[in-house]
């Protein structure tokens, strides 16, 4: 039986939360470790914290901050943002994160996937792919990175292939062209990766209403859907998204 | 009455310290450690486990932690394994051909049906084969987190299953060991729950 999971996404931006639009127009939304504690009462199956300016302006990885979620809340929960070598990995799974997620630094040095997946196991080794669409690739989809400023030249789908090949056990993909638009997901994108590889792969990147989260799990087959806004700002509790879901004969956790 | 002492077995891998915190937060005096001494006075002792067998059983013996697992284990205290650390019971698993491990449960670990995503890495929902199991009181109908490739064999220590591809073994209590599949310390106030359900064996409340 397969249960899709909802996924609250936190952007952090020195230690609080935000969500931008088309990661340019930043809005706070508020303290981490209070947010998590929100979201696992209202029945979030996990969490993503992205450190979105982490990668360019070569911050530290937040250590602290996954070590007071990990106090606080009882669900899985993954950190991305600037983890680039199997120490950075390992000083985040030892204060208490799930899994890391790795975009840049994997793309530099495809290697480092494989070095996470042998350390600590292919399941706390999530590779995050920010794609747009694209006629430079093969498959239509480009991988971007920093933010969604820098084109990398690589195929997205085929490098969804290759992550899993190399020890990747999930895959958050998110579209830049939908991410803050509230227009749904780029549901051609989520379908194509999903169809190609044979691990969990979380839909994100433009969630405006509770009928995108259906059309993520159904029409594109993910596994998770991911959400950041509608959530944040009170429009819908992730207990409304599981009723929605449900309700079009979505499996969830109640 | 004091904290129950609780030792959870640190053999260097990754994420120990939200059993730890669990186990804090359901009443017990958890420490995650290598140390024998700690070990033989603790009330209760924890095997987690995250990554492959193989290299989890490596670690176990590089730390000399294998010995104080079935030692604690054969003690009659209550014991339980956690994801990797239920596996890491058995004889041996399809993961990692010619590894042995601790053999504390019978059988042989096994991978996860033929047309289901490896790993499962979702909730499911419990089958309670053994719904007056003390591991599972007060639970209702419960649904726990599960990230994993392989499992352990059905059999009659077999507490409860989750439906993935087929029956999968989550929850087995064999005596003083009890052994989950899914991650408690992740799965919320369920988790939580069958957590403080072990704590509660400490202390004698639910013998």
């Amino acid at each position: 039986m397969k249960v899709v999971r909802v996924i609250p996404c936190l952007d952090v931006d020195k230690g609080r939360v935000v969500k931008g639009v088309n990661f340019v127009d930043i809005r706070d939304a508020g303290d981490p470790v209070e947010l998590a504690a929100a979201y696992d009462a209202q029945g979030a199956d996990e969490l993503v914290f992205l450190d979105i300016t982490a990668s360019h302006e070569k911050r530290d990885t937040t250590v602290a901050m996954a070590a007071a979620v990990a106090e606080a809340v009882f669900i899985p929960f993954t950190i991305g943002g600037g983890v680039r070598s199997v120490d950075d990995a390992r000083r985040l799974l030892r204060a208490g994160a799930d899994k890391v997620s790795i975009m840049s630094a994997a793309l530099n040095r495809p290697e480092l996937i494989t070095e996470i997946a042998d350390e600590f196991g292919s399941q706390c080794c999530v590779v995050a792919i920010d794609a747009r669409a694209s006629e430079n690739t093969t498959n239509g989809y480009e991988v971007f990175t920093h933010g969604g400023r820098n084109a990398s030249g690589v195929d997205a789908i085929d490098w969804a292939v290759e992550a899993e090949r190399r020890g990747a056990g999930e895959i958050l993909l998110t579209s830049m062209d939908r991410d803050g638009t509230k227009d749904g997901f780029e549901l051609a994108l989520t379908r194509a990766v999903v169809d190609r590889v044979n691990i969990p792969v979380v839909a994100s990147g433009g969630v405006g209403t509770l009928d995108h989260l259906v059309e993520g799990a159904d029409e594109a087959g993910a596994d998770a859907v991911l959400a950041a806004s509608i959530f944040h700002f009170g429009e819908h509790t992730v207990g409304d998204a599981k009723a929605h879901l449900s309700k079009a004969g979505i499996v969830v956790r109640p | 009455m004091s904290a129950p002492l609780v030792a959870v077995l640190d053999y260097g891998i990754g994420n120990l310290r939200s059993a730890q915190k669990a186990l804090i937060r359901m009443g017990a005096d958890a420490h995650l450690t290598a140390d024998p001494g700690l070990i033989a006075d603790a009330t209760g002792v924890v095997l987690p486990g995250v990554g492959a067998f193989g290299a989890c059983m490596r670690a176990l013996h590089t730390t000399g932690l294998a010995e104080q697992a079935i030692g604690a284990a054969a003690s009659g205290r209550p014991f339980i394994g956690i994801c990797v650390g239920m596996q890491l019971l058995y004889n041996g698993s399809e993961e990692s051909p010619g590894v042995e491990g601790l053999g504390i449960l019978d059988g042989e670990v096994q991978l996860l049906p033929d047309g289901v995503k490896r790993p499962q890495m979702q909730w499911n929902r419990l089958n309670l084969l053994q719904p007056d199991h003390p591991s599972v009181a007060g639970l209702g109908d419960p649904w726990l987190y599960f990230v994993h490739s392989y499992a352990a064999p059905a059999g009659g220590s077999t507490v409860a299953t989750v439906e993935y591809g087929g029956d999968v073994t989550a929850i087995v209590a064999q005596d003083n060991v009890w052994a989950t599949q899914c991650h408690p310390e992740k799965s919320s106030t369920a988790g939580l729950a069958l957590l403080g359900n072990w704590v509660e064996t400490l202390t004698g409340d639910n013998r």
